[in-house]
């Protein structure tokens, strides 16, 4: 008898709950995948729960989904099967197949002018904002976490070496010769090297001389582009990189930058990776270190030009409803919020996305008390970028690197020339290339 | 005497087998065929356009001098950890066969690492060697090596056929030992009294008598070195440098998972899986007639 009574009063009781959580107005649910770790997976936390305080008709709820290659495998498929998030954070190197999929993704642009939201595409930095647009403009997602490239050197090394530390090296000839004196000064493991291989001798070596990595503005005009980044140019630096891996003035440290470790313990005294690896240096390194921009060839024209962006963007899936994309607009303006934007930067060391962001740090003075923080802004924002710099659209990305990456290892292991290794890394790249046109949607 | 069910009814046994055949069909035949095919396809990452392209996937792979050298480094790559940690295993099971203080707890401490994850062991691996920071690097670069595995092949070789070994050695270890035990002691006991020597009784007696358990791993680690050891390459090398590291299962993971190319990483996944049966079926027709029950 008993148990009856508690099973009717329990059941009473889930019925009521029930009624009473359907009346009241449930906010709609807004998924955002993304790959961020550590100090920035907070960042990313907090960020969907200020938005969240804010309003109470959406609610943006942020899931980690392991590395980037794991969040966009995640993402495809969930697409595959039906239910994908309404927001994934994508890397760069993820853009093309990301844009080729017409159908699958909500270019940000469409989006905004769909839920009838205030959008001023010129109110974004354009070397950050141009990696993920049309030739035409139009913003197709939405840049979330972005780097650069720059060259970190060791002060206390340079005294050693009785090299001026407020001179860091301007161009490449001159990186090899403070390599040369660090090394005769006892950095003999490593005079200088590089991270993210590919990306900094490759991509940014091409942008920054204002040289094409691929034909069609790097992929921007269309996926009938081919490489090029086997000019004179391109041969030359890896020919002097091959000459001094010999007696390691230049050691190579891998794909990735798991590498990145061999500056904070001060092994290799200058280094070239991304400027997002501020934090790491700031926690690790006991050392004085500093920022400068990356080397140049001075002979070569137009040089330096500016650097390219690194990082990730949020993509809009494609297939929701009006509403939840009105709730995605809101937070996209959310993020772009200059005040938020400079707490962005300062916090977690990526750059900001819009201009009046980077106007409002200068001006606060932040930049003379953290000198070097404005090195990757310099340089991205110094010139007006070409169709060689704007950024690269290239399919099958993660397949090419792979393949740049093989060749020059067997440049620096001293099994190829560099005109050979280039020359087969722009082939065999071209022939992946070739693949991926083939699977895009027309 | 025979020893034979009998069922009167002749629904019932199929329909005792109906799970076990369920699972297998559902589990491990139609994820199969589905492999086959993708295999036949050409497919964007999002699967929004397919088309049947036949054995087009096939004829590139078998056209592209990497496959070929993927091959050839799974086949060394294979044959050597196979090898290592089969022959290390016994000899350590042998050993701890036998009475000594504290048996139990070499035996415990033996299997440990079976426990680690594959990419967990790829790690710790990389740690010891890495260039630059690894522990065992550092000596052996002050023994005037200069080790390298960043750049130079058969350094990444020898750390991965390492990590994969000693993964290996503590499941080898565990059913040899259990194989040992049960020889029966009256057999190499009768040996040791007629005078075979330690060495001949374990070449006359004790192998051949371990013989099933010895068949028993060659076939799983076979398996496992195809298949299972991904994870280690993709922790240590990822398949560098210059595809020196690269095994037919690394190629499949990093064209599909990474590349997207889910066609051609089908195709792979096709083949490998046609070689590893082949090889299962080559051990079990010729390697077992020479196996004593």
């Amino acid at each position: 008898m008993i148990s009856r009574r508690i099973l009717l009063s329990t059941v009473a009781g889930l019925l009521f709950a029930a009624g009473s959580a359907a009346q009241a107005q449930q906010p709609i649910e807004i998924q955002w995948w993304h790959a961020m770790t550590g100090a920035n997976n907070d960042v990313v936390v907090k960020l969907a729960e200020d938005f969240n305080k804010t309003q109470s008709q959406y609610k943006v709820v942020a899931t980690y989904k392991g590395s980037y290659p794991d969040t966009m495998n995640a993402g495809i498929a969930a697409f595959r099967a039906g239910n994908a998030p309404h927001i994934m954070q994508v890397f760069e190197v993820g853009t093309a197949t990301m844009m080729a999929a017409k159908g699958a993704v909500m270019p940000v642009y469409q989006m905004m002018k769909d839920a009838g939201e205030k959008f001023d595409p010129n109110a974004y930095l354009p070397t950050v904002t141009g990696y993920y647009s049309t030739t035409k403009g139009e913003m197709l997602s939405m840049p979330f976490n972005s780097s650069t490239a720059i060259m970190w050197y060791n002060k206390d090394a340079f005294k050693k070496a009785g090299l001026d530390p407020a001179k860091p090296p301007k161009t490449w000839p001159e990186v090899f010769d403070y390599a040369k004196k660090l090394k005769a000064s006892g950095y003999n493991a490593c005079g200088f090297s590089v991270a993210w291989t590919t990306w900094l001798l490759l991509e940014q070596f091409s942008a920054w001389h204002d040289l094409p990595l691929a034909s069609k503005a790097n992929g921007m005009d269309g996926f009938d582009t081919v490489l090029q980044f086997n000019s004179p140019l391109h041969v030359k630096l890896i020919n002097e990189l091959i000459q001094l891996q010999k007696d390691k003035t230049y050691d190579y440290s891998g794909r990735t930058n798991t590498g990145e470790g061999r500056y904070t313990s001060g092994e290799c005294p200058i280094f070239m990776t991304s400027s997002a690896f501020y934090g790491n240096v700031k926690a690790n390194a006991k050392f004085d270190f500093g920022m400068a921009p990356l080397p140049y060839f001075s002979d070569a024209k137009g040089a330096p030009q500016n650097s390219i962006i690194g990082g990730a963007s949020l993509w809009v899936m494609g297939g929701k409803k009006l509403e939840e994309y009105k709730g995605v607009a809101k937070f996209f303006t959310f993020l772009s919020d200059t005040d938020r934007q400079v707490w962005l930067h300062k916090e977690s060391g990526y750059l900001p996305i819009t201009k009046a962001a980077y106007e409002k740090t200068k001006a606060s003075g932040f930049y003379e008390q953290n000198p070097g923080r404005e090195v990757p802004l310099i340089q991205m924002a110094g010139k007006a970028p070409t169709e060689n710099s704007r950024g690269l659209r290239l399919g099958n990305m993660v397949q090419l690197r792979d393949i740049w990456s093989e060749e020059l290892e067997s440049a620096f292991a001293g099994k190829k020339s560099a005109k050979e290794a280039l020359d087969t890394a722009v082939e065999r790249g071209n022939a992946t290339l070739r693949q991926f046109e083939r699977t895009v949607v027309r | 005497m025979e020893k034979r069910a009998i069922y009167n009814n002749r629904v019932l046994p199929y329909l005792l087998l109906t799970p076990q055949l369920l699972v297998t069909l559902i589990f491990f035949y139609w994820p199969a065929l589905q492999v086959v095919h993708q295999s036949f396809l050409l497919e964007d990452a999002f699967g929004l356009q397919s088309s049947y392209v036949w054995f087009e996937n096939f004829q590139r792979l078998f056209a592209d001098p990497d496959y070929g050298r993927a091959f050839g480094v799974t086949v060394i790559f294979s044959t050597v950890v196979a090898f290592l940690s089969l022959a290390i295993a016994l000899l350590l099971a042998v050993m701890a066969d036998r009475q000594i203080r504290g048996a139990n707890a070499y035996k415990t401490l033996l299997m440990w690492p079976y426990a680690v994850a594959p990419a967990v062991a790829g790690v710790l691996w990389l740690f010891m060697f890495q260039p630059s920071l690894g522990v065992v690097a550092q000596s052996v670069k002050r023994m005037g090596l200069d080790w390298n595995p960043l750049l130079n092949g058969t350094h990444a070789m020898t750390l991965v056929v390492l990590a994969g070994t000693w993964k290996q050695i503590s499941y080898n270890f565990l059913f040899f030992l259990a194989g040992l035990q049960a020889i029966p002691r009256s057999v190499i006991e009768a040996a040791a009294i007629d005078g075979a020597s330690a060495t001949r009784r374990f070449w006359t007696i004790i192998f051949p008598l371990l013989s099933p358990t010895t068949f028993f791993l060659l076939v799983v680690n076979i398996v496992y070195v195809f298949f299972d050891t991904f994870g280690i390459i993709d922790a240590v090398t990822g398949g560098g440098p210059a595809r020196a590291t690269t095994t037919l299962v690394y190629k499949v993971y990093d064209d599909g998972r990474l590349g997207g190319d889910l066609g051609g990483s089908a195709a792979q996944s096709a083949i490998l899986m046609f070689i590893v049966v082949a090889l299962t079926a080559v051990q079990f027709k010729y390697v077992e007639r020479r196996v004593h029950y």
